[in-house]
């Protein structure tokens, strides 16, 4: 390649090759997904679920029952503990076969428990995941052989076995906190592994190299540097893992090892259901829905925060 | 019509164009901002599985002497894989050399680490070869102009890091109100403008340009190139322009470094070595540059290099070009040359140096 003679003429500040598009500026992620009505519907049933978690004890004083009320007066105790009535003025969202106990405070108490135990074991795997995938793809060599192989022995090991087992055999009082542990020293290869592989690749770029020769330290180099080009990727697995982490709450304590009876959980409900699924499928409908629509919002608005906060989805 | 004696396909067609010379000229008189002795870079080769050996090295870069003067472009050519950016990597501080010393405005690069390192830094930046990677894709493009006032937070007082960034974006032909865009909303070409304002941040004493413009397009090439001429013209830095487009450093530079296999084989003044290329395999270089006249062409002036570069692993011994050269002796697998100053005036390192004898089959 040659740049021919007749063309050094040309000046050296005819610089505007192409005029771009109109100066961006940096919308709020916040104001960009409430024009969404998708994401925004999804964000306020998101909103509204942890407003019943937070405020449990309030509205079940508003709501008059308690979740651990019996209502012996609901139910048919000639029929097996079949309820009387499905929606009503006094039980919102009728109530559970056989004890007569109030399925709105259930729910409502069940939402803190799912959401308690997901969010704070998807802190706790993406703070691993990141840091131990940015340690081994940084420096590589034998950092990244030692956690590689942790990892890869996590991901190969039968998780959900040995969760059924410690979780049974260890004492039932901190259950709660147990499972976060659990669910979380399963969950952060995935997170890790991917966090790794885009080190590794994002620390061999020329942007990279550019700041390491202007004289950046390291930790400048991965806060500044990689950490922002992970944020797509770290976001996607926080959406995706919070709906799966719900899942694995409800999964555990539909196999009867999350959360301990008589505290609500909505997998709980969903595994005491399947007994009267035929007779009262109020009583499956109700805690399946909430359940599925929590999953379906989570996955709905980490795709949509996705396309907003990656410039390049931005036109 | 050049004439069909001129050895030199470098004849009056490629001329560089009056006026566009650089103003500044450099001056050999004063202190070398960077003085390269004995410059060496080894990758290891290792094998085995759990227990790694070193079978060999990778002689990237093998006793490279170099010294840049204030205001002055020294041009660096050659073939893939001779060095040319290990050697850049070296000169910034990327990779660590092997042995040698690298001396900048008379402070030892080598061997020196934090602050006393970072502060050497300030003088010597790099501008990379993509525009495409880069530049950090989550950026503003004042961001990345500004990365370099952040890491020296002593360059520029905090409250003018815009106006600096913006004073350097009008510097370079951006349009500073596009400070607040990202990257991957330029072209090619005003990226690369992107990549020299960040390089120029930090009022760099030498700037090393590692092949800029071989990702563009041809006429945004000129533009670039030019850019860095009229910075260098205001600004008085010194370059060192890597590339492997011969035509593109004869117009830049002032100076010329020819390498091959780790080494520099010639170094001169540009007319020197375009003129009048002492080292053979310079000769063979400049003869592969196609010729803009079409009658020329294929008129036989074309020196073919027979097989292929020696593995910079397991390099041949004496001259590294003798298994190349057609003028190849008995000395030259025995005894290394050494960069010597030849008749052109230019330093070259080899044992028959110029003209003679001339090689058999090459029609005059």
């Amino acid at each position: 390649m040659t740049i021919p003679t007749t063309g050094l003429t040309v000046p050296a500040d005819s610089g505007q090759e192409t005029a771009g598009t109109t100066p961006q500026l940096r919308a709020s992620v916040l104001r960009t997904l409430l024009r969404d009505p998708v994401a925004a519907a999804c964000l306020a049933y998101i909103v509204l679920v942890l407003m019943m978690a937070a405020f449990a004890p309030l509205i079940v004083k508003v709501s008059g029952w308690d979740p651990y009320e019996f209502d012996q007066s609901a139910i048919d105790a000639n029929m097996g503990g079949i309820p009387l009535g499905g929606f009503s003025g006094s039980h919102w969202l009728g109530v559970e076969p056989g004890t007569g106990r109030d399925i709105f405070a259930r729910i409502v108490y069940g939402a803190r428990a799912s959401m308690l135990i997901a969010i704070s074991a998807t802190v706790l795997t993406t703070l691993l995941g990141v840091v131990f995938g940015l340690l081994a793809g940084y420096f590589g060599g034998r950092t990244d052989m030692v956690i590689s192989r942790v990892m890869e022995f996590l991901m190969a090991f039968p998780a959900l076995i040995f969760m059924i087992a410690v979780l049974s055999a260890l004492p039932a009082d901190d259950r709660q906190y147990l499972l976060v542990v659990v669910i979380s020293v399963f969950g952060w290869p995935y997170l890790a592994r991917i966090v790794r592989g885009q080190t590794m690749s994002l620390k061999q770029r020329e942007f990279v190299e550019a700041a390491v020769a202007s004289g950046a330290s390291r930790s400048t180099v991965v806060f500044t540097e990689i950490l922002p080009n992970l944020r797509s990727t770290i976001l996607v697995m926080v959406t995706l893992a919070v709906p799966g982490y719900i899942g694995t709450e409800a999964g555990l304590s539909f196999l009867g090892v999350g959360v301990v009876p008589p505290t609500p959980s909505w997998g709980q409900m969903i595994a005491s259901s399947v007994n009267w699924y035929s007779v009262v499928p109020l009583y499956f409908v109700v805690p399946g829905t909430f359940l599925a629509l929590l999953v379906l919002s989570f996955m709905v608005l980490g795709d949509r925060v996705r396309s907003v906060v990656d410039p390049k989805g931005r036109s | 019509m050049a004439s069909t004696e001129t050895p030199d396909p470098w004849g009056a067609a490629q001329a560089a164009p009056a006026g566009l010379e650089t103003g500044s000229q450099p001056s050999p008189d004063s202190d070398p901002i960077l003085e390269v002795n004995g410059l060496v870079k080894h990758f290891p080769l290792r094998q085995g599985i759990v227990i790694k050996r070193q079978v060999g090295a990778v002689q990237a870069v093998d006793g490279v002497n170099l010294q840049v003067y204030p205001g002055e472009t020294i041009g660096v050519v050659g073939e893939s894989g001779c060095g040319k950016s290990t050697l850049a990597r070296l000169l910034i501080g990327l990779e660590t050399p092997t042995g040698g010393s690298i001396q900048l405005t008379g402070r030892e690069m080598v061997g020196s680490s934090g602050a006393k390192l970072k502060a050497m830094r300030r003088d010597v930046q790099m501008i990379f070869q993509d525009p495409y990677t880069s530049l950090n894709p989550r950026m503003t493009v004042g961001d990345i102009i500004a990365e370099p006032l952040e890491i020296h937070p002593d360059v520029v007082p905090k409250n003018k890091r815009t106006e600096r960034v913006r004073e350097l974006m009008s510097l370079v032909g951006l349009a500073p109100e596009h400070i607040d865009r990202y990257a991957h909303q330029f072209s090619g070409g005003q990226r690369q403008r992107i990549g020299i304002a960040r390089g120029l941040a930090l009022n760099p004493k030498l700037l090393i340009c590692d092949e800029p413009v071989s990702a563009l397009d041809v006429s945004v090439q000129a533009q670039v190139i030019n850019l860095l001429q009229d910075l260098q013209n205001r600004l008085g830095i010194s370059l060192i322009f890597i590339a492997h487009d011969l035509s593109v450093v004869r117009h830049i530079s002032h100076r010329v470094a020819v390498m091959y296999l780790g080494r520099i084989v010639e170094l001169g003044e540009k007319e020197q070595v375009y003129n009048n290329p002492q080292h053979p395999y310079t000769k063979a270089l400049l003869s592969a540059v196609p010729n803009p006249d079409p009658s020329q062409r294929g008129k036989g002036n074309q020196i073919v290099l027979e097989g292929d570069p020696p593995s910079p692993a397991n390099p041949p011994s004496g001259c590294r070009f003798r298994t190349r050269c057609w003028k190849a002796q008995s000395v030259c697998a025995e005894v290394d040359p050494a960069l010597e100053v030849t008749s052109s005036g230019a330093q070259a390192a080899c044992h028959f140096p110029g003209e003679t004898p001339s090689r058999p089959g090459v029609a005059a």
